[in-house]
């Protein structure tokens, strides 16, 4: 059964034809990648998928459910989402930051739990950021935040991960590290989209593909039906050099081109 | 867990008794606390316990204990717990406030607030009226203020917080000149009752039990809300990711931020810094925990507000200052100094 669905979707991007209607599913322990130009509404349509933004038109079903006849902290307890800007309006440490993803968990009257404090301290030491705990999140880099905020949805556990470019600011062994715990998420039964800018990590990492043009037209399937250069190269507007490396093929963009 | 939070609660407990008995004690006349301590309890229907624990000597007082009974219970304990209760309030709504625009620079009358409640009871004041009209007038224009931001600020669309910010200090800009008129054309005779009212001033409080019970109330409400507040501020998309009705409890945080403001207004005139100040203190002290910060709140308030109106009541005695221009001389330095540490 599938964990997360579109139905007829269509995703409300202002001063924009309505495109093609999303009928996607997304079942557990899939991995999905979102690719698309600048603008083309990807984080439109995480917003959507995870009931934040309303849809022009159509609707998406969580485990068969209407999104929007939801609950949102039954809600927040199945979806989990890794912001791409995040506002720090407040002070708060790591730590405290990472104890927020218990919020949808706990009765209004109930404090953090031991519990809660294992599994918030487990994401920073996974995301290896532990030794962070104590510190104003504003005053860390944008690759520790990144990390942070990826520790919290982790410490929301949720069933489905919805993730606006992971590996934002990170460096090439955190995007690998971001990228393994995206796969280990997914092993274990998790349903994980995310919205990538780097071809490369979708072709690595990704065993299923939407692409999302400007114009609201968009095609999806399993990867190796969708990373085909012609279509890559139609949806960023740049001529593409396929090179195989170990077995795997990377997309290099043709300069000056 | 419980002690990380009921360790300063405790403590702040402390201070707030500490400062209503400094409150009860000082003045024209002189009262020692063992004596404040007997005729309250006496005055509560528990003479054994008091006479029990006082010496034989502090029981037949007479004539004087009598005038001191009333000097305690009718003159200082009311007004005492009065400005407890809108230290309380104002520094609550402060802290909501600030939660709800997501700017630590908010303050209760951010909003316009204290301006509309301002005209209210300068308009009863210039009408003649006294006592139960001026506090009802007040009371109306702090509303009608409330409302009028808000339905200026949502206007066709939602509201945002910059949008609720920007009318809200527009409209305060308009009350501010309203205000201004309306003391160029009072009769000179007036000017002082309005003045004062406009810096806040305690004398004209009767009953202290209204704002002290809807104190209480809204710290009992606020409690399971604290952690929503806390997810809150870390902006309404990351707070509705987690699961917050971000809207309902936006609105919930204006209403209550609003009635709490009015209700201060209300009781004391525009008494200023005290909801800027306290949760700015507080936070810089004890973190951003709401769950600790909002009752904090309640008793540091309460407490500061209490020891600057004994302050304004008998530094210059038998004149009396208001009370609001001494939360100002003692807060903004004390702000600013802890600002300047925190860089």
């Amino acid at each position: 059964m599938s964990v997360l669905s579109t139905h007829n979707l269509i995703i409300d991007v202002p001063g924009r034809e309505s495109g093609t209607p999303l009928n996607i599913t997304i079942e557990p322990g899939q991995r999905w990648g979102v690719l698309g130009p600048n603008g083309a509404g990807k984080t439109t349509l995480l917003h959507t998928l995870a009931g934040l933004h309303a849809p022009r038109s159509g609707e998406v079903k969580l485990s068969g459910q209407s999104l929007s006849q939801l609950r949102r902290r039954y809600v927040a307890q199945r979806l989990g989402l890794v912001f791409q800007d995040r506002q720090d309006g407040f002070p708060a440490t790591v730590l405290e930051t990472a104890l927020i993803g218990r919020h949808p968990y706990l009765s209004p009257w109930q404090m953090e739990g031991a519990d809660d404090y294992t599994r918030a301290e487990a994401a920073l030491e996974r995301l290896d950021v532990s030794h962070l705990r104590d510190r104003l999140v504003s005053t860390l880099s944008g690759g520790e935040r990144q990390r942070v905020a990826i520790a919290t949805v982790m410490t929301q556990a949720p069933a489905v991960w919805l993730a606006d470019e992971p590996t934002n600011h990170l460096d090439l062994h955190h995007q690998s590290a971001v990228m393994a715990l995206m796969a280990e998420q997914a092993a274990e039964g998790q349903a994980v989209v995310m919205c990538l800018h780097d071809l490369n990590l979708a072709a690595r990492w990704c065993d299923h593909i939407l692409l999302l043009y400007p114009s609201g037209e968009a095609c999806w399937g399993p990867r190796d039906s969708m990373l085909v250069p012609s279509a890559l190269e139609r949806l960023y507007r740049q001529q593409l050099t396929v090179v195989e490396v170990d077995g795997a093929s990377v997309f290099v963009p043709k300069v000056g081109k | 867990m419980l002690s990380r939070l009921g360790l300063p609660l405790f403590l702040l407990l402390l201070a707030a008794l500490a400062s209503l008995l400094l409150a009860l004690g000082i003045g024209s006349a002189q009262i020692a606390p063992g004596q404040i301590w007997a005729i309250v309890l006496n005055d509560l229907g528990l003479n054994n316990l008091a006479f029990n624990n006082l010496g034989p000597g502090e029981i037949a007082q007479g004539e004087g204990d009598a005038l001191a009974r009333i000097m305690v219970v009718e003159l200082r304990l009311p007004r005492a717990l009065s400005a407890f209760a809108v230290g309380g309030l104002l520094a609550v709504a402060g802290a909501l406030m600030q939660v709800l625009l997501r700017n630590p620079l908010a303050d209760p009358y951010v909003l316009g607030l204290s301006g509309g409640a301002s005209i209210g009871a300068l308009a009863a004041m210039l009408g003649g009226f006294g006592g139960l009209a001026i506090s009802g007038s007040a009371f109306s224009g702090a509303l009608f203020s409330t409302f009028l931001v808000f339905g200026l600020a949502h206007g066709s669309g939602g509201w945002t917080p910059s949008r609720l910010l920007l009318t809200g200090v527009v409209v305060a800009a308009g009350w501010g000149a309203v205000i201004t008129l309306m003391l160029a054309l009072s009769p000179a005779e007036r000017l002082p009752g309005m003045l004062y009212w406009l810096m806040g001033d305690l004398s004209y409080s009767r009953t202290p039990w209204p704002p002290l019970l809807l104190l209480l109330a809204i710290c009992v409400v606020l409690v399971p809300l604290g952690r929503s507040l806390n997810v809150l501020a870390r902006g309404p998309q990351q707070a509705a990711a987690l699961g917050v009705a971000v809207k309902p409890l936006e609105w919930c945080i204006y209403i209550a931020a609003s009635l709490l403001t009015a209700a201060a207004v209300t009781t004391a005139g525009s008494i200023g810094f005290v909801g800027l100040v306290v949760p700015h203190m507080l936070r810089l002290l004890l973190g951003n925990d709401q769950r600790l910060i909002l009752p904090a709140c309640a008793l540091a308030g309460g407490t500061l507000l209490v020891l600057a109106d004994t302050l304004a009541r008998t530094m210059v005695a038998p004149e009396q200052l208001p009370v609001g221009v001494i939360t100002a001389l003692l807060g903004v330095p004390t702000f600013l100094f802890l600002l300047y540490r925190s860089r």
